[in-house]
């Protein structure tokens, strides 16, 4: 049994570096993520301070999970998480003030970061205090590894620094002599290049996260897991409620709430029940997604060099050798960590993905944990609201 | 006057909320896939931001002359979030039609991190061309000028979208990397624009 659950903590821990990164898996928290990767020293320091947010605000929530009513749930979170970053904002205004002016309005804004109102919703208002804390440091590590890579992709790059600034935020506690981080400017200068400043502008922060995104959907995709959707609300503790919007776990319109019905009326015709039919139609679409994937997989070496070859180029015209072999390096321990907790789960999912089964069983096995972001967290009473509806519809016809 | 122009053009184009502050990216990627969805999410967050605005600027006044300027966090989560939902119910209960055009925004709107962003900016005033304080009115067209940068940039990234579902996308960029390539694209001619508060005589 202690092995067991000590398994399961690691599990825990690990599944947030890779295999659910908040950052490049989930798309959580791309507003901090862009914001704060200027540079690798402000990365590291919002990662650490939403970590520490993170952990305390899952302990506290999962310590207090039943005594929080159903549905006063989302105001009683966003009130522990703010003491939190409250108690973080007054630390490091005290401690690194330095960060405190480089991270500017993104610090208090820790509050609406997605991953960990998210996190609260989806994990620790569910689990016990410790694997909470647990989750929350894992994710919290994803994030900063995520903050990391960015960061030094785009100072390397544009600013052609590494680490600069570690000084001022460190050196009243660790004596760092006169090292102020690494400067490869004169030595670029030297060749006759200068840095591409345009990756320290808002522009380049959106091409490296989608390169960085591009390359974790691979990574993904030879795990065997499905490249990151784009759910703008999957972190959003109200996903639960626009859930009955939603297409694709997609935030959309009424219009499009309309349009789903018209296509089920048109198409449902003589069958009786059109409410069960949408929320089949839309599990069938992601599930045949997911199929497609492993099923194009085997035939798909050809086309998967020449498209490493046209990303390697992409970034090759940007990047120098060192920069390069930092990045591998990173890349490498990223893999090397991922690959035993990845391992295990992929053999656990492979039944679900495989064609054998008809999609009748198909539907009954769909709320896949292991890759939804937010389970199922659709309260009780909104479900039976929307049962109601759909039978009076159904009357209606 | 000639500030308040500034702050519109700042806000819109200059400094603009989503493509080169990161404020309120996800609903940026969420929700800008059909152009009507664009326009009722940026109303609502003009709308809600200009409410927000007015709520937390006399509370603030508030805080501050009780010295307690560190639970300026907490207190305007909190009452954006339950102002949102009180809106929700007045809209819903007696003005039908704007609820049927921005209702089902505002619940998501309550945790975007443009509303509380441009709050917190608004009284920590960090921009970058005013050395003064903003008042009362200078808070409300700054936050006028940040939604209606956000409306702009959904609704160009909307056009954008459309555009991308056609387009034959090489298959590792397929989905998210192929629609951040864009907005950084998006975001590029945007910073065309850098200088003009300047070049106006506006500053």
């Amino acid at each position: 049994m202690a092995e067991k659950q000590k398994k399961s903590y690691v599990k825990e821990l690990t599944k947030g570096f890779l295999k659910e990164n908040p950052v490049l898996r989930l798309v959580l928290g791309t507003c901090p993520t862009l914001a704060t990767s200027t540079s690798v020293v402000n990365g590291i320091g919002m990662g650490i301070a939403a970590t520490i947010v993170l952990i305390c605000s899952n302990v506290a929530i999962s310590a207090l999970r039943k005594v929080i009513p159903e549905k006063a749930r989302i105001p009683a979170y966003i009130v522990i998480i703010a003491s939190f970053v409250t108690m973080v904002q007054m630390l490091v205004k005290a401690f690194v003030p330095a960060l405190d002016a480089s991270l500017g309005v993104f610090l208090p804004l820790i509050v609406v970061n997605c991953i960990i109102l998210g996190r609260a919703e989806a994990y620790a208002s569910k689990n016990p205090v410790l694997l909470s804390a647990i989750d929350g440091l894992g994710m919290g590590i994803g994030f900063t590894a995520a903050l990391f890579v960015m960061g030094t992709v785009r100072e390397i790059i544009g600013g052609g620094t590494f680490l600069t600034g570690i000084d001022t935020m460190l050196g009243a506690y660790i004596d760092l002599g006169t090292f102020t981080g690494f400067d490869f400017t004169e030595e670029l200068a030297e060749i006759g290049l200068a840095p591409m400043t345009l990756f320290i502008l808002p522009a380049g922060g959106f091409f490296v996260f989608g390169m960085l995104m591009a390359l974790a959907n691979k990574l993904a995709e030879r795990k065997g897991l499905k490249s990151a959707t784009l759910n703008g609300c999957s972190g959003c503790p109200h996903a639960s409620f626009c859930k009955q919007f939603s297409e694709n776990g997609e935030c959309s319109s009424k219009e499009a709430e309309a349009e789903i019905k018209k296509e089920e009326k048109t198409e449902e015709g003589s069958e009786g029940k059109p409410a069960e039919k949408t929320e089949e139609k839309t599990e069938v679409k992601t599930e045949v997604k997911a199929e497609e994937k492993t099923e194009t997989k085997p035939e798909e070496k050809p086309e998967e060099k020449t498209e490493e070859k046209a990303e390697e180029k992409a970034e090759e015209k940007a990047e120098e050798k060192a920069e390069e072999k930092v990045e591998e390096k990173v890349e490498e321990k990223a893999e090397i960590t991922a690959e035993a907790p990845a391992k295990a789960p992929a053999v656990n999912n492979q039944p679900q993905n495989s064609r054998k089964k008809n999609r009748k069983k198909k539907k009954k096995t769909a709320p896949q944990p292991d890759f939804s972001p937010l389970p199922e967290v659709i309260p009780e009473f909104i479900k039976k609201d929307i049962e109601k509806k759909k039978e009076q519809e159904g009357n209606e016809e | 006057m000639k500030f308040y122009i500034a702050l519109l053009v700042m806000g819109i184009l200059t400094q603009n909320f989503v493509l080169s502050k990161f404020l309120g990216i996800c609903p940026f990627l969420g929700v800008s896939k059909k152009l009507n969805t664009a326009v009722g999410m940026s109303a609502a967050v003009i709308f809600v931001m200009l409410l927000s605005t007015a709520v937390t600027y006399p509370l603030n006044m508030l805080l501050e002359k009780n010295g307690m300027e560190y639970l300026q966090t907490i207190v305007f989560i909190l009452v954006i979030a339950a102002l949102v939902q009180m809106v929700e119910i007045v809209l819903k209960k007696y003005m039908k039609p704007l609820y049927n055009a921005l209702g089902i925004y505002l619940p998501l709107i309550t945790t975007n991190c443009a509303v509380l962003g441009v709050v917190i900016l608004n009284i920590d005033n960090i921009g970058i061309y005013s050395a003064q304080n903003y008042g009362f009115l200078h808070s409300m067209v700054n936050s006028f000028a940040a939604g209606a940068g956000f409306m702009l940039a959904m609704v160009l990234f909307a056009g954008v979208r459309s555009r991308l579902e056609t387009a034959d996308v090489p298959k590792g960029l397929q989905g998210l990397p192929i629609t951040l390539v864009s907005a950084s694209i998006v975001s590029l001619s945007f910073l065309g624009f850098g200088g003009i508060v300047e070049g106006m005589g506006l500053m």
